[in-house]
């Protein structure tokens, strides 16, 4: 039983990571892969904030009478990371917008056979 | 156990029985206007007895300050996005089940 | 009882990405990334991960969920049938699974306060950075001051998405005639005067969070992100028009650099003063103060530059979708 709650949250992790790379692989439509990127994204942002939380520790911010604190550090770079993240995502959907004005479709299988229309 | 405890408890307890009310009647509704009749009890009702059995336990400082100004968001946003879905749902030309009888008797005859 | 719910928020997570997988809508989609979104942030809450909530929520489920329903109102809801062979995409991902899920039985055991994670540089942070910062907030001050190298880098990064954004869809200059109709949601009088009362409570509140971030949960990267989506709320329902005449697509193509020229301007003082880039203890004469001074600025900085990227990427969608709408 032990066993099960100390790597639970590692394999949600890696399911979570399994789906996001299911999608990207089958899904036909872009808009729906850049979903499954972003599921994989945060499979990723999940594991590090699982390695950051001590048991019985408190979130990092100073407060009196306690001593156990979770790590900051993954903190700190999943927040940006996030940022980034959405910041990427914009850029890939606009190159999805792009797509569609040149091509008609956002269906892989579509375009994927047509001419350089551009 | 003091009585504001009891309190607190109370109020809890009342908003875990609107918010377990508000998801049953979400999946057991049969269209989309009772639906969001019952999920809106969730995020009115619930959420307004939860927060306040949560200030209960406090001890009347910041905190208490914060859960009120949450609770204020929450009365003005939650039922504004209820009525703007179901609004925006009629408009869209959504029917009511007894609407939608009409019309198929109308159809017929 | 927190192992408890961490549980039942990762099963309700997997429940939500499995669902993602069949849904063919993509306006379902689409939502239920937002809620997706939501229960990532309630379980790092749970983690004790309260500044990476904060940004997840406002971010994963405001500003994406925007940007996908402006993408899809585009591009057509409807996901069609894939040919794909999803035998062959299964075995992979079955075989890359097993692999990582027999690769965690020699991971560290999950919350135990002696994992290699947290023997490295951790302890120091957290052990000297009241003294050496002096804020309560330890993020924060790793996030600004330790590590404000990297969050330079990540800011630049973000900044140069918003370039790409911009060269992709261009920026809308002037308004088009058809535009010049348009009213928002005219219908929605209920929503539109709740949106005039939450909008300046959203851009307070977002004011609050920049400058209260050394203290509680928060900072310039949830704080630009927030007064983003006060504006965001009121081009989505007072009409892209009015909101273009009360923050100009311009005005927030020459704002976005001058938050990451704010925040090298920062590190060129320090350089200038004989220490190294971003080194904040001699910007004033007690070491703390100047690691004060410098956070505050560069805070500052990042919260600009997030706020208007946001904003700016918004308005490049939103020019799209009225371009397509004219058409």
């Amino acid at each position: 039983m032990s066993l099960i709650f100390e790597h639970f949250n590692h394999w949600v992790v890696v399911i979570l990571m399994m789906i996001g790379l299911y999608i990207v692989i089958t899904a036909n439509n872009l808009v729906k892969k850049v979903v499954g990127l972003n599921i994989f994204q945060s499979a990723v942002f999940l594991m590090y904030i699982t390695m950051g939380k001590v048991v019985g520790g408190t979130a990092p911010i100073l407060a009196e009478g306690v001593t156990q604190y979770s790590n900051p550090l993954p903190h700190v770079l999943i927040l940006t990371a996030i940022v980034v993240g959405v910041a990427t995502t914009a850029v890939g959907l606009s190159l999805v917008l792009r797509i569609k004005s040149a091509y008609g479709t956002i269906e892989e299988n579509e375009f994927q056979n047509k001419e350089d229309v551009i | 156990m003091s009585a504001l405890d009891y309190l607190s408890a109370a109020l809890l307890l009342l908003g875990f029985i609107f918010s377990l009310s508000g998801a049953i009647g979400l999946f057991r509704f049969p269209d989309f206007f009772t639906r969001i009749h019952a999920s809106s009890v969730t995020d009115s009702s619930g959420a307004v007895c939860i927060i306040l059995g949560l200030a209960l336990q406090t001890n009347f400082d910041l905190v208490t300050v914060k859960l009120l100004f949450i609770l204020f968001f929450l009365l003005l946003t939650g039922p504004t996005g209820s009525h703007a879905l179901a609004k925006s749902a009629r408009h869209g030309g959504l029917l009511t089940i007894p609407e939608c009888q009409e019309k198929a008797k109308d159809g017929v005859s | 009882m927190t192992v408890l719910i961490d549980l039942i928020l990762l099963a309700m997570l997997v429940i939500t990405a499995f669902r993602i997988i069949y849904i063919k809508d993509l306006f379902s989609v689409v939502m239920l990334f937002g809620i997706y979104s939501f229960l990532c942030a309630a379980l790092f809450v749970t983690l004790d991960a309260v500044d990476v909530a904060f940004t997840e929520a406002s971010v994963g489920a405001g500003i994406s969920t925007v940007l996908m329903l402006s993408t899809i109102a585009i591009t057509g809801r409807k996901e069609k049938l894939s040919l794909h062979s999803h035998t062959f995409a299964t075995l992979i991902v079955l075989l890359t699974g097993g692999a990582l899920i027999y690769g965690t039985f020699d991971m560290p055991l999950f919350g135990l306060a002696d994992n290699p994670v947290h023997e490295h540089v951790a302890p120091r942070y957290i052990e000297t950075s009241p003294t050496e910062i002096g804020l309560p907030n330890m993020v924060t001050s790793v996030l600004a001051s330790y590590r404000g190298f990297d969050t330079f880098g990540e800011t630049v990064v973000v900044f140069a998405a918003a370039i790409g954004v911009f060269s992709l869809l261009g920026v809308r200059g002037k308004p088009t005639e058809l535009l010049a109709q348009e009213q928002g949601l005219t219908q929605h009088k209920v929503l539109r005067v709740v949106a005039k009362i939450s909008i300046p409570l959203i851009i307070l509140f977002a004011l609050y969070v920049q400058f209260h971030g050394d203290f509680g949960p928060g900072g310039g990267f949830q704080a630009g992100v927030i007064a983003a989506a006060a504006f965001i709320l009121y081009a989505l329902t007072f009409s892209l028009r009015k909101a273009v005449g009360v923050v100009s697509p311009r005005f927030v193509k020459y704002l976005a650099p001058v938050g990451v020229l704010l925040y090298a301007s920062v590190g060129l003082v320090s350089m200038l003063n004989g220490a190294n880039f971003l080194d904040y203890n001699v910007l004033a004469a007690d070491p703390v103060d100047g690691q004060h001074y410098g956070i505050i600025i560069i805070e500052l900085g990042v919260g600009i530059t997030v706020f208007s990227v946001m904003l700016g990427i918004f308005y490049a969608f939103a020019g799209q979708v009225e371009k397509a709408n004219v058409q």
